[in-house]
């Protein structure tokens, strides 16, 4: 009979290991999917569908699922892909759009004749506005996802750079653009009035 | 003798004698205006008071255009609790109030008020003078520093009040002044120990006072032997001696920086994140505790400040009593400079002062120093920028102890998280290490360039979380809605289905009550497909709804 002891030994094993197991899936159980909790945060939440899917959520989801690759954000650019990559554990891809500069929606005024649809259009509630009112857009808000430009129906709506604001400014890169551009202005004596 | 060490310590880089580990020594010669009196700025036609000019929250303008303003007369409210006020530096109209050039490197503009001096210099005398300060309350007396706008004159400019507070859980034991003035050129501080020892060292006590210390300490470098013998002097005068004493100090760059300086004065380092009140010190410059003085003493608030007006085109350099607001070409239209062709012009010390483009900009309560150079000066040390060779000499003048060469790589490389765990956020923007690398490579540039981006990255990040709890909200809101309108639908049928079907029974009815009447022998089935009928077209109606929603 000794030789069906290591069969009772690996038998009782196994059914500590299975009862632990089915205890731990059952109590420490996670609602929603962590990873793409993960990818979402690293998201800029412009909500602009750029990547083709109706949000960052649902793209964070995909990209979780691996269902699509992790270069479609165009406004993340390459830091945001390179994050993501890192997580997904993949090779990192070059963003095929080129990066643009930051930029919010700006409503002119005088031109909008009221009818609310960039206001049901805006995936963050930053339009302001009635029926046959004046609508505007609290910029401080906008993510500059270009989602109101379509729906106007008299293209009252622009893109503007967002300024460079003075409590935000950082220094540039040694010999960059934007550290030629800082020269440039200070040379042209900008902000005398 | 000294200067044989110095030069020996240079070549070496050795630093035996102070507390803080790294550090350069700069050839005195560089202080042109050491023991020159101070003497004050004619009055310009026009003074330009930008909204912000302390670290924290910009101040709010409570004047309007055509409004007279007296000396002294707060024109913009401080807004927030880091904040201090901006006062007038003389009396006159108020032009006008909008955007004007800054000292700043960015070259963005701020909000300024214009002032029109009428000559009078008329002060405001709201502010009552309080030489009994002792007999005065602790809480007062701090609200009195920080109405009169004190912000750090040593060029950090700090909110000077939010420093003075006795707080039980980290009491201060030592108040430290800083006389040190480490950077070349400037001699600021210096003459103002000379002329000004009474009042520092009673600024010292109004501190010291304010927040319980018992022990003071004059820290002065010992480039500035008359400054040492006339402070000493005026401590026994005074008959401080007992509480205040004179710290002399060897010279050496960057001493001046607080956490430096209160290394080489008490011998106790400030933990990295941690403030020096932590460890039971303040510091202060000698120049706020003069303003301190007279702001309590005097009920003055800050309209005017010692800058030194030096430089190697400058013929006669000087220190100057400027009131705030006065333009860099006016100041310096004052010393003979008057063409401003192959001029730099650096606003601060030349190891972390900016270069000025536009000679517009006011004078600020952070300009300790207006430097006019020869073109060539500056752009020998602007050569471009060579690989790093790996020779350390950066690492070994680090006064914070860091190794500059890996925490450049990485800013560069943008691995923020990287340069963050080399304590990127330790570099105190000294110079040093940019000073003594020899493939000019611009390190202070890219810590700075470093840090602006980590704080862009966290700035970015709020903007993000706030960006996904609205969009959140709104399609929960979204959801709500659509829930909302399917439940009136479901509702609004489940009516109709009730009408319909009271209207068939009724219809049944009735018809089951003619057939009676009429025959009653015929079969009822024929009502059947009628019923049927209206059935049907109740369930076309409701297809019919459905689509329209």
């Amino acid at each position: 009979m000794e030789f069906l002891y290591p069969v009772f030994i690996f038998a009782a094993l196994a059914l500590v290991i299975g009862v632990g197991l089915a205890l731990a899936s059952r109590y420490f159980h996670v609602e929603g999917d962590p990873l793409a909790d993960t990818i979402d945060a690293l998201l800029p939440q412009t909500q602009c569908g750029q990547c083709g899917y109706p949000g960052c959520r649902p793209y964070a989801n995909a990209v979780a699922a691996d269902e699509v690759s992790v270069n479609h954000c165009v406004p993340g650019g390459e830091r945001t892909m390179l994050q993501i990559a890192n997580i997904m554990g993949v090779e990192p891809k070059a963003i095929e759009e080129e990066e643009t500069v930051p930029v919010v929606a700006y409503i002119r005024e005088d031109e909008c004749i009221g009818c609310t649809l960039c206001i049901k259009a805006c995936p963050v509630d930053c339009i302001i506005g009635a029926p046959k009112q004046y609508h505007t857009i609290v910029t401080d808000h906008c993510t500059g996802c270009t989602l109101c430009l379509e729906p106007c129906p008299v293209d009252c709506i622009d893109m503007v750079e967002t300024p460079e604001l003075l409590e935000h400014w950082s220094w540039p890169v040694p010999g960059t653009k934007r550290a030629i551009k800082a020269e440039t202005r200070k040379a042209n004596h900008e902000g005398e009035s | 003798m000294f200067d044989i060490w110095h030069k020996i310590q240079q070549t070496l880089h050795i630093n035996t004698t102070s507390g803080f580990t790294g550090g350069l020594v700069h050839n005195n010669q560089y202080k042109l205006t050491g023991g020159y009196p101070i003497v004050a700025c004619p009055m310009p036609e026009l003074l330009m008071h930008p909204i912000k000019q302390h670290i924290g929250d910009p101040c709010e303008p409570i004047v309007v255009v055509g409004e007279r303003v007296l000396k002294g007369q707060v024109i913009a409210k401080a807004q927030g609790y880091l904040s201090v006020p901006i006062h007038a530096s003389t009396s006159g109209t108020v032009e006008k109030i909008g955007e004007h050039a800054i000292p700043h490197p960015s070259g963005l503009g701020m909000t300024s008020i214009f002032i029109k001096p009428d000559g009078l210099d008329e002060v405001d005398e709201s502010l009552h003078p309080l030489p009994n300060y002792r007999s005065v309350d602790v809480v007062e007396l701090r609200e009195r520093i920080r109405h009169a706008g004190l912000a750090g004159l040593g060029g950090a400019v700090f909110p000077t009040f939010i420093k003075l507070v006795h707080d039980q859980k980290h009491p201060i034991e030592t108040v430290v002044l800083n006389g040190i003035e480490c950077e070349p050129w400037l001699t600021c501080d210096h003459q103002l120990m000379l002329e000004k020892a009474h009042e520092i060292i009673s600024g010292l006590d109004i501190i010291m006072h304010l927040v319980e210390a018992n022990e003071g300490i004059i820290a002065i470098e010992d480039n500035k032997p008359d400054a040492i013998v006339v402070v000493r002097k005026t401590l026994v005068d005074m008959g401080f001696g007992e509480h205040i004493r004179v710290k002399v100090l060897p010279t050496i760059y960057p001493q001046g920086g607080e956490k430096q300086l209160i290394q080489s004065v008490t011998g106790k380092e400030v933990p990295a994140g941690s403030l020096p009140l932590h460890i039971g010190v303040l510091s202060t410059n000698v120049g706020t505790s003069k303003a301190i003085y007279d702001a309590v003493c005097l009920g003055e608030p800050l309209t005017e400040r010692v800058v030194t007006v030096s430089g190697d085109a400058v013929s006669n350099p000087t220190n100057m009593l400027v009131r705030l607001g006065t333009s860099v070409q006016f100041l310096l239209k004052q010393v003979g400079v008057e063409s401003f062709e192959d001029l730099k012009i650096i606003h601060g010390g030349p190891m972390m002062g900016e270069l000025l483009t536009d000679v517009g900009v006011p004078v600020v309560k952070a300009s300790n120093g207006i430097l006019a150079m020869h073109r060539p000066t500056i752009m020998r040390a602007h050569h471009d920028e060579e690989p790093c060779i790996r020779c350390g000499d950066c690492g070994e003048v680090c006064p914070a102890g860091l190794m500059p060469n890996l925490l450049a790589q990485h800013c560069k490389e943008d691995q923020f998280e990287r340069a963050q765990d080399y304590n990127l956020f330790d570099c105190i923007e000294c110079g040093a290490c940019s000073y003594v690398c020899p493939s000019h490579i611009p390190l202070v540039h890219y810590f700075r360039y470093g840090k602006g981006q980590v704080s862009q990255i966290q700035r970015e990040k709020t903007f993000a979380e706030e960006s996904r709890q609205r969009s959140e909200k709104r399609d929960a809101r979204l959801a709500q809605e659509l829930a909302e309108k399917e439940e009136k639908r479901r509702v609004a049928k489940e009516k109709k289905e009730a009408r319909a079907k009271a209207l068939a029974e009724k219809e049944a009815a009735s018809q089951a009550a003619e057939v009676a009447v009429d025959d009653a022998t015929q079969d009822v089935s024929v009502a059947k497909p009628s019923l049927d009928n209206k059935a049907d077209v109740n369930q076309q109606d409701d297809k019919k709804a459905e689509d329209k929603a």
